[in-house]
């Protein structure tokens, strides 16, 4: 049957195949390239790389500069640094708050759970970038958490949460906490209740029951939610940006700023293939689970 | 088991939710505030909601965002409705592990790192063929591309779970693949397709990164022309106009949800009464 579609197969795989590749594959081929570069102060902003001579021969100049200045400017290593830190601990408190919230969605009645997931999701909706701007209304100087505070009078000064890592590890948990719930709670769901009623038969506290069936069982959950936390949150740049202050430099920020600030071209773009090199193991990893998940 | 979550379970819960909904609840609350600034309450004002009517900046940069949004989620619901389909029902075929590998990377790619790449292809581009100017094209082509992804994964999980003997039968009764296809497997995936032309809506509206590396000197999205005016400092017509976008993007998307639903129990019961003739509800 399937080779009845055979005539047209090719019309429906080749737009996507195509776009993609040029539009999203092609891209670090040219990144790669760049990275090789000099900044140079022309349009575009760098040397050629592949060039011809005045006698038609193909001419390489390739440096590795970029790459080394990476490894000796230790403001590199120092944001790589700080954006995996930042971003496993707010997964780690993401994954402590979404769990219990996940399990909660999971064990109300089926007619709420809808409305609850609606309530989770409708965030996840709504425009990430004025999300943050709204969370810094809460926690600057003037902001709504030191304005009651200091009227309750529980604080005589106000708060300096802004421009520290607790705003960035406040603006990543807010911003990503969805994206924790939603897996979780898809393999909470799933869990046969009979398990745990079994097990309470047995004579297993709730407690041992939790640790001995529920946890394992909601593993793929958990690895899942982490993921999609952890992995756009070493890439982040609107909320250290604009919450953090210039000791929260992560990744993503020197980036933006190397390319917009700096206008190195080359150097963003060995920034950017390091850290994709970098990245591609958690990503691995990732889509390893995925598809475990999948043929499970 | 009693279907009921104990109280501290439920209590974080409600912590959680507060978490989420306390900071846009408070910034719709500013944006009625008549004082200009955010600690002093002035009494209620709708003068900050005025103001958006006459900033041509903010106006201009908001129909640019319109446009790009429409035409990304469209080209976008085509280019991944035909990926999920190639991945779904076509098994084996050169280029599936590419195409799975596109449509997947997407998804967790630093968008700074996407709109680095995609800039320096369309800087080549321009080099090598003097096509596409940097502006709405290039902002419509980066959008495509991840909103692509977004699809695929969406419509790729209706098309699994869809119910093929449908198909089938239509096919054995003598239709043509594609005329099946569009007969039949397109109305049962539409809920998806709907869907994920709604958030690749709101994830084309929303790009910030993305849009700022590929859109050159002479464009500006609408969370562009937002992140630089945040950049600077509080700005109370902003308060007015995010109020006006999330509570645009909640109800369109509690109504969607809900018309969506509606559609899906009357598809459920149309097809319980073609089953079952016996069990149709009396109207």
């Amino acid at each position: 049957m399937k080779s009845t579609w055979r005539g047209g197969r090719w019309l429906i795989i080749l737009p996507p195949l195509l776009f993609l590749l040029v539009f999203f594959l092609i891209p670090f081929v040219f990144a790669f390239k760049i990275s090789f570069a000099e900044a140079a102060p022309r349009v575009p902003p760098f040397t050629d790389v592949i060039s011809f001579t005045r006698d038609h021969h193909l001419q390489l100049s390739l440096t590795l500069g970029n790459y080394r200045y990476l490894l000796t400017d230790e403001v590199y290593g120092v944001a790589y640094l700080y954006s995996l830190r930042t971003a496993f601990f707010s997964t780690l408190i993401c994954l402590a708050l979404g769990y219990p919230m996940a399990y909660a969605i999971a064990r109300s009645p089926k007619s709420a759970q809808g409305l609850l997931l609606l309530i989770i999701m409708l965030p996840f909706w709504t425009s990430f970038l004025l999300r943050v701007y709204a969370l810094e209304g809460i926690i600057r100087d003037n902001g709504f958490l030191n304005t009651a505070l200091l009227h309750l009078g529980l604080i005589s000064h106000p708060l300096r949460i802004m421009r520290t890592s607790l705003a960035v590890y406040l603006g990543i948990i807010y911003s990503y906490l969805p994206f924790m719930v939603l897996p979780l709670f898809a393999t909470l769901e799933k869990l046969d209740p009979t398990l745990l009623e079994a097990a309470g038969d047995l004579g297993s506290t709730p407690r041992r029951a939790f640790l001995d069936i529920t946890l394992p069982l909601s593993l793929p959950g958990v690895i899942a939610g982490s993921m999609l936390v952890f992995i756009p949150a070493v890439g982040e740049f609107v909320i250290p940006s604009l919450l953090g202050g210039p000791n929260q430099l992560m990744i993503g920020r020197v980036l933006w700023d190397e390319f917009f600030g700096n206008h190195d071209w080359p150097v963003a773009s060995a920034v950017a293939i390091a850290f994709l090199l970098l990245l591609v193991g958690p990503i691995a990893i990732y889509q390893y689970y995925n598809v475990r998940q999948l043929e499970a | 088991m009693e279907r009921r979550a104990p109280a501290a379970l439920l209590s974080v819960l409600f912590f959680g939710i507060a978490l989420l909904y306390l900071p846009i609840l408070v910034l719709i609350g500013y944006s009625f505030n008549a004082s200009p600034l955010v600690n002093v309450w002035g009494g209620f004002s709708t003068a900050w909601y005025g103001r958006l009517l006459h900033n041509r900046q903010l106006l201009e940069a908001a129909l640019l965002s319109l446009q790009v949004a429409v035409a990304a989620s469209t080209c976008a619901v085509i280019l991944g409705t035909l990926a999920a389909t190639a991945l779904v029902r076509f098994g084996r075929f050169r280029g599936r592990l590419l195409l799975t590998g596109m449509v997947n990377a997407p998804l967790v790619m630093p968008e700074i790192i996407t709109g680095i790449t995609q800039l320096l292809l369309f800087v080549s581009m321009v080099q090598l063929f003097s096509w596409p100017h940097r502006g709405f094209t290039t902002i419509v082509l980066s959008h495509i591309t991840f909103c692509t992804a977004y699809v695929t994964i969406t419509v790729q999980a209706r098309l699994q779970s869809a119910d093929r003997s449908l198909e089938e039968a239509a096919m054995d009764l003598g239709a043509s693949p594609a005329r099946a296809f569009l007969e039949i497997t397109l109305p049962i995936i539409a809920p998806a397709i709907i869907s994920s032309w709604l958030l690749c809506f709101t994830l084309s509206l929303d790009d910030l990164v993305i849009s700022s590396f590929v859109a050159g000197p002479g464009a500006s999205t609408l969370p562009m022309v937002i992140y630089s005016k945040v950049k600077l400092g509080v700005s109370p017509d902003i308060n007015a106009l995010a109020s006006l976008i999330v509570c645009a993007v909640g109800v369109c998307i509690i109504g969607a949800g809900y018309l969506m639903a509606r559609a899906d129990r009357r598809r459920v019961l149309e097809a319980q009464i073609a089953g079952h003739p016996e069990a149709a509800p009396h109207a």
